[in-house]
Order: structure tokens, then C-alpha cells, then sequence
């Protein structure tokens, strides 16, 4: 029984602190989750600089090769999935968004495999992702829709309907995000309590867990935060734009 | 026997919980097979729409999954937080 509550004690998926420092009288952390994020956004950024060196340099007539041929087939399948949810129209205003919030998620997610922490397993880093998502629908909305538009959507079968329409209008982000986060900090916890469980157990056949907790799950993931972005966003537009 | 303290009461009890909170993921199991049988019979009638239909399938998936979802964060919480026993 002593054994057992001290293995229980070495599982270890949480947030750490790292750093405590002070701003205006409040301690404030620097967490795993900051240097995780830092790591995910390093290796974007050398991507992106890479790739920007790399196009830069070829004519219009060469033939794309490598890297530049990799990344034409990453940009024209995200195009692909914008184009086929958003639209003929709308589709060139999004899909830089898009991109970039799948580039990121898919990478964070990811971002197990190479021994970190994921950032996407920590409500701070998933809720501002679906606040953000959540300004885009209504900016849409009032911009495509006019006041108008958006109090009839508000009061849709009838206007007592109204309090409803507004909780789940804000039920939206909240979904949102806590699906991602809790996906990712699922396999990030059944992984903690795999290593330190079966620690001694564990050789090799958590290769196909991470396979799926951190590959698939994390994937499919992100597409599906992706694609519900874009449906809300179609939806607050409206089908006649 | 020592004396069960209400700290240790409250930690078993939240495990009890935690254990109660994961039967939420017998609905989304249900759900989820549910879909893709649909999509397995869609493919069926109409296996040109193949790509249309996984995407469907996943995104339907992913949505139904979360009420599960729910439940699983519910039990991670009383199990590594333990809010009651502070």
C-alpha cells in the first residue's frame, strides 16, 4: 500500500513554475507552458523565415523542389479546407487565420513528442484561442448582418427565445476550448500515469500511444477546432453574402 | 485502525467521484459509434463522397465528444486538484 502512494505521487502532468517575478505588487509565474509555447513559436518563426528566404530566391519559371514543394501542398490543402467551408467569397480573408491558428495548434500538440509539456493542455493558452474566435464571429455578425440582422438572429423563433440565444452564444468559446484542452491534457495524463505507473514496464509499446494521443488525437484536433471556427464564422455571416 | 481523518475521507470519496464522472463517456461511445456506422453505410450507397463524409463523421464526432469530455476534466480535477479536500 506505502509503494503504491508514493508511485501515485511521482505522476506528474501539472503546470510547474519555473520563475516567480513581480508586476505592480502581483507574484506572477513563468510556467512550463511559457517555455513551451516560446519553443512552439521559435520553431514557426524559423519555418516561416526559412520558407520566406527559400521563395524569395526562385524565379517564376523554376521548377518548385524540397522544401518549396512540401510547402505548396501544406498551403494549397489548408486553401482546400477553407475553400470548402467558407466559400467562394470569404475564403482569401480567412484563410491566413486559419493557417495560422492550425499551424500552431497542430504543432503544440504535437509539441509531446518532443518531450514538452503541451501548451494546448493549459486552459490559459486554449481559452484565448476560442476568445478570439469568438470576437470573429460577432465582429462578422455586426459587420455582415447590420443591428438589424443581429436582433433577429438574437430573438430567432420569438423574442422571449432571447436569454437563451445570448447563453449559448457565449457557450460557444467555452466548448470550444475546453475540448481541445481537455483532449490534449487526456493523453497528457494517461501518458504521466503510463511512465510513472508502469515505469518499469514501459519500454517501447508507448510509441503507440503517443501515436495516437499525441499524433491523431492531436490532429484531429486541430482540425476540428479549425473547422468549427469557420462554421461559426459562416453561420454569423450568412448565406445570402 | 487509526482514525479515518475527514481529509482522508473527503480524498477517498473524491475518487469515488472521480470513478462515478467517467461513466459520462458511455453517451459519447454510444454517439460516436452511432455516426460512423451512418458514415460507413453512407460510403456504402455512395462511396465517390468518401472524403466529404469522413469530414463530416470527424467534425460530428469531435462535437459529440465533448459532454464526455466533461466528465473526464470533472474526474481529473477531484483526482489531482482535489478542490473539496483544501
Amino acid at each position: 500500500m506505502g509503494s503504491y502512494a508514493l508511485a501515485a505521487t511521482n505522476v506528474d502532468f501539472m503546470v510547474h513554475g519555473l520563475f516567480q517575478y513581480e508586476v505592480f505588487g502581483q507574484k506572477l509565474w513563468i510556467t512550463t507552458t511559457h517555455v513551451s509555447l516560446l519553443i512552439v513559436m521559435l520553431i514557426l518563426l524559423v519555418f516561416g523565415i526559412v520558407v520566406k528566404v527559400k521563395v524569395s530566391k526562385v524565379k517564376p519559371g523554376d521548377n518548385p523542389t524540397g522544401l518549396i514543394s512540401a510547402c505548396e501542398i501544406i498551403v494549397e490543402k489548408l486553401d482546400d479546407m477553407v475553400l470548402s467551408s467558407m466559400g467562394e467569397k470569404q475564403y482569401r480573408k480567412f484563410a491566413n487565420y486559419i493557417g495560422t491558428i492550425f499551424g500552431f495548434i497542430l504543432l503544440s500538440n504535437i509539441s509531446g513528442l518532443l518531450g514538452l509539456r503541451p501548451p494546448t493542455a493549459d486552459y490559459g493558452v486554449t481559452f484565448p484561442m476560442a476568445i478570439i474566435t469568438f470576437c470573429l464571429i460577432h465582429f462578422n455578425h455586426f459587420k455582415y448582418q447590420k443591428v438589424k440582422g443581429v436582433i433577429a438572429d438574437l430573438c430567432d423563433p420569438w423574442p422571449i427565445w432571447a436569454p437563451i440565444n445570448i447563453i449559448s452564444d457565449f457557450a460557444v468559446p467555452v466548448s470550444l476550448s475546453l475540448r481541445l484542452f481537455a483532449n490534449v491534457l487526456s493523453g497528457t495524463a494517461i501518458m504521466a500515469l503510463i511512465y510513472a505507473l508502469l515505469s518499469k514496464f514501459a519500454i517501447l509499446w508507448p510509441a503507440a500511444l503517443h501515436f495516437y494521443f499525441d499524433l491523431f488525437s492531436g490532429a484531429i484536433q486541430t482540425y476540428v477546432f479549425c473547422m468549427l471556427t469557420m462554421t461559426y464564422i459562416t453561420n454569423a455571416i450568412g448565406e445570402e453574402n | 485502525m487509526n482514525q479515518v481523518t475527514g481529509v482522508e475521507l473527503i480524498k477517498a470519496c473524491s475518487a469515488i467521484g472521480a470513478g462515478l464522472a467517467v461513466i459520462a463517456g458511455i453517451g459519447p461511445g454510444v454517439g460516436q459509434g452511432i455516426a460512423a456506422g451512418y458514415a460507413a453505410s453512407a460510403v456504402g450507397r455512395n462511396p465517390g463522397a468518401q472524403g466529404a463524409i469522413r469530414s463530416t463523421m470527424l467534425l460530428g464526432q469531435a462535437v459529440a465528444e465533448t459532454t464526455g469530455l466533461y466528465g473526464l476534466l470533472v474526474a481529473i480535477l477531484l483526482l489531482f486538484v482535489q478542490p473539496l479536500a483544501r
